[in-house]
């Protein structure tokens, strides 16, 4: 890890290795308990910046931003005693339906708007991504890779629909209304005009709450994807601009 | 109670004003002298950095917790929520409660003495509205010597003095918790209010507000409470709590109009027992304040700037249909738009409106999590 990534609490330049796991200020337990994806995210926000983080559940990844970055964020949660906790610790958090919830915001209340892994369960994504990007500088999205190997590997020689850690469900009972994988996103936000600024490929494993950062082969072997993106054309104000180069990790084993 | 209440209150006056320079109401009467009745609990800390008003709802006093003395039976109405250790920790916090202007519980009213004839006001009184009440317990703060609240906390009418608080003294509110409440009396709040009025003003002992020297318009009070009672309960808490069980326990019906149901018996003690304590006039005057009251967003009732400062917990119960859920997304909403940092959480509760005021753990956690929060933020 480099010193420079370590003082700002990113992940290193080309994302090869853990989050800072080990320099973590404040509950470092808890914290090793928060689950891989949002200790990736967590380590691209930028210390003091304003934070929404929609589907916000317990407030695990608000409470530790708040404390190792002083960020000041704000929670969107629907269920109510995810809620209820949320607001025990003493989080801004409220009780809705992100959908209808993230409207209310002026333009740009916040630096980064958090959807993770909860696009899959959007009726609208276009809708919702591009009021995502007028409330919110920029906006990170993580959601299970449908494409990964095990998945393809159960549609191809079981002729099932795939069921996995990320996506536990049957298709009778599930809540992802929305099968995505790499590919698809990044041409998606090709469509609507929308810049990926930066972006890693994980693996997961032990319940989520450990993993590894992928290289190669994302869209075979990664069971999330995690992107930072903003408005096509956006002016650099603020928010990232010293993010490392959304080069550093374009996906071309797919 | 059995065991002493560790708690001890005692119930203060504070008057200002006389009647030439009294307080000049938002109907554009004076009014003067002024007495507000108040009770502390806690200390307040050398910073004065630390006080948390409570604001109580329609029909309530000053007694927010604790006994007044060992043969006091009742502690004070929110007494689960407030104390030593408790969600609101007066071990913690300087909490002050203070009786609304207009009300009978110790501060100036109806029933209080006109200083121009020497006798009660009845109507003489002029309407006071939320806006006036608040005005006056500024007067008290700054006779406390408390620059700025941590907090402005209250449920129903108190939740409307808070949002009062937030638009009229934004600068003099660091966090506001409006519980139950709304920016606004819906036409159906009004109609039963309406309807509690006239069941005063039809009581032939009410005497156009005049009755002081005589009998109280009894009768009209304890029906008044009776619609005001059923629309602080819900369905499901009636259904849980009554059913159409008897009061007979032969199960017969008795085919005359004693009363056969255990609610009705249940409404009449309610009605009976508020008559001993509230004064007719008094609900008149502050069910009308209820109902002028109007801080909805596209009137500008929010539209202070300095309201963007203020931290909000805004809560709502599920089972709430006199200050429905709505009300207070409306709220939140507009909060939101205003750049405030606002919580909100829809409480699910069986026991309607009056909800926030029963012992509820997940209030309570979310509560002493909030105020913890305005501290350490520090």
């Amino acid at each position: 890890m480099e010193t420079t990534a370590q003082q700002y609490g990113y992940a290193t330049r080309r994302d090869t290795g853990s989050p800072e796991v080990s320099k973590d200020a404040a509950g470092t337990s808890r914290y090793q308990l928060m689950r891989f994806d949002l200790r990736v995210i967590a380590s691209w926000i930028r210390p003091g910046c304003r934070v929404l983080d929609l589907g916000c559940g317990n407030g695990d990844l608000l409470d530790h931003l708040r404390k190792s970055k002083a960020v000041h964020g704000t929670g969107i949660e629907l269920d109510e005693k995810k809620a209820a906790a949320c607001i025990a610790r003493g989080l801004s958090v409220l009780q809705g339906d992100i959908n209808t919830e993230v409207r209310d915001y002026p333009t740009d209340s916040f630096d980064y708007v958090i959807l993770s892994q909860t696009l899959q369960q959007v009726r609208d994504p276009e809708t919702l991504l591009t009021h995502l990007l007028t409330v919110g500088r920029r906006v990170i999205v993580s959601f299970p890779n449908f494409s990964h190997w095990r998945n393809r590997l159960q549609l191809l020689f079981l002729g099932r629909a795939p069921v996995s850690r990320q996506l536990p469900y049957e298709w009778y009972d599930t809540p992802n209304i929305r099968v995505i994988t790499l590919t698809d996103f990044k041409r998606f936000l090709h469509r609507i005009h929308v810049t990926i600024v930066r972006q890693a490929a994980i693996n997961t494993h032990h319940h989520d709450e450990e993993g590894n950062i992928i290289r190669w082969g994302a869209g075979w072997r990664a069971t999330y994807g995690i992107l930072l993106i903003e408005k096509r054309g956006s002016d650099d104000r603020g928010a990232g601009s010293k993010e490392p180069a959304a080069a550093a990790l374009s996906q071309k084993g797919n | 109670m059995g065991t002493t209440h560790p708690l001890r209150v005692q119930k203060k006056f504070f008057t200002f004003g006389d009647l030439r320079d009294g307080m000049v109401l938002d109907c554009g009467a004076r009014l003067g002298p002024v007495t507000i009745a108040y009770e502390t609990l806690g200390n307040l800390r050398a910073e004065r950095n630390n006080a948390l008003l409570i604001l109580h709802a329609c029909t309530g006093d000053s007694h927010v917790a604790g006994v007044y003395d060992d043969a006091d039976e009742r502690p004070g109405w929110w007494d689960a929520m407030v104390g030593p250790g408790k969600p609101i920790d007066t071990r913690r916090y300087f909490v002050i409660c203070s009786n609304i202007l207009g009300s009978c519980m110790g501060s100036t009213g109806p029933s209080s003495i006109n200083p121009a004839t020497g006798k009660p006001y009845g109507l003489d009184f002029p309407m006071v509205t939320i806006r006036d009440m608040v005005r006056a317990q500024r007067r008290l703060l700054e006779h406390l010597g408390i620059p700025r609240l941590l907090a402005a906390i209250g449920g129903s009418v108190g939740g409307m003095q808070v949002l009062q608080w937030c638009a009229t003294y934004p600068e003099l509110v660091k966090a506001a918790i409006p519980l139950a409440t709304t920016t606004r009396h819906s036409a159906q709040a009004i109609a039963f209010n309406e309807v509690a009025r006239q069941a005063i003003m039809a009581d032939p002992l009410w005497r156009g507000g005049d009755y002081y020297q005589g009998e109280k318009p009894g009768l009209g009070l304890a029906l008044a409470r009776m619609i005001g009672h059923v629309t602080y309960l819900s369905d499901e808490s009636m259904r849980e709590k009554f059913g159409r069980r008897l009061l007979n326990e032969g199960g017969c019906f008795s085919f005359d109009f004693a009363g056969d149901f255990q609610v009705e018996s249940y409404l009449r003690y309610q009605g009976k027992k508020f008559v001993e304590r509230f004064d007719a006039n008094s609900l008149l005057y502050i069910t009308k304040a209820g109902d002028y009251f109007d801080l909805a967003p596209e009137n500008g009732g929010l539209d202070n700037p300095a309201i963007s400062g203020i931290r909000f917990l805004v809560i709502s119960f599920t089972s709430d249909w006199l200050y429905p859920t709505y009300q207070s997304r409306e709220l939140v909403s507009a909060l939101k738009k205003r750049g405030c940092d606002v919580s909100f959480c829809e409480i699910e509760a069986r026991w309607g409106h009056d909800a926030f005021l029963l012992p509820n753990a997940r209030l309570g956690d979310i509560i002493r999590g909030f105020l913890d929060g305005l501290e350490t933020e520090e």
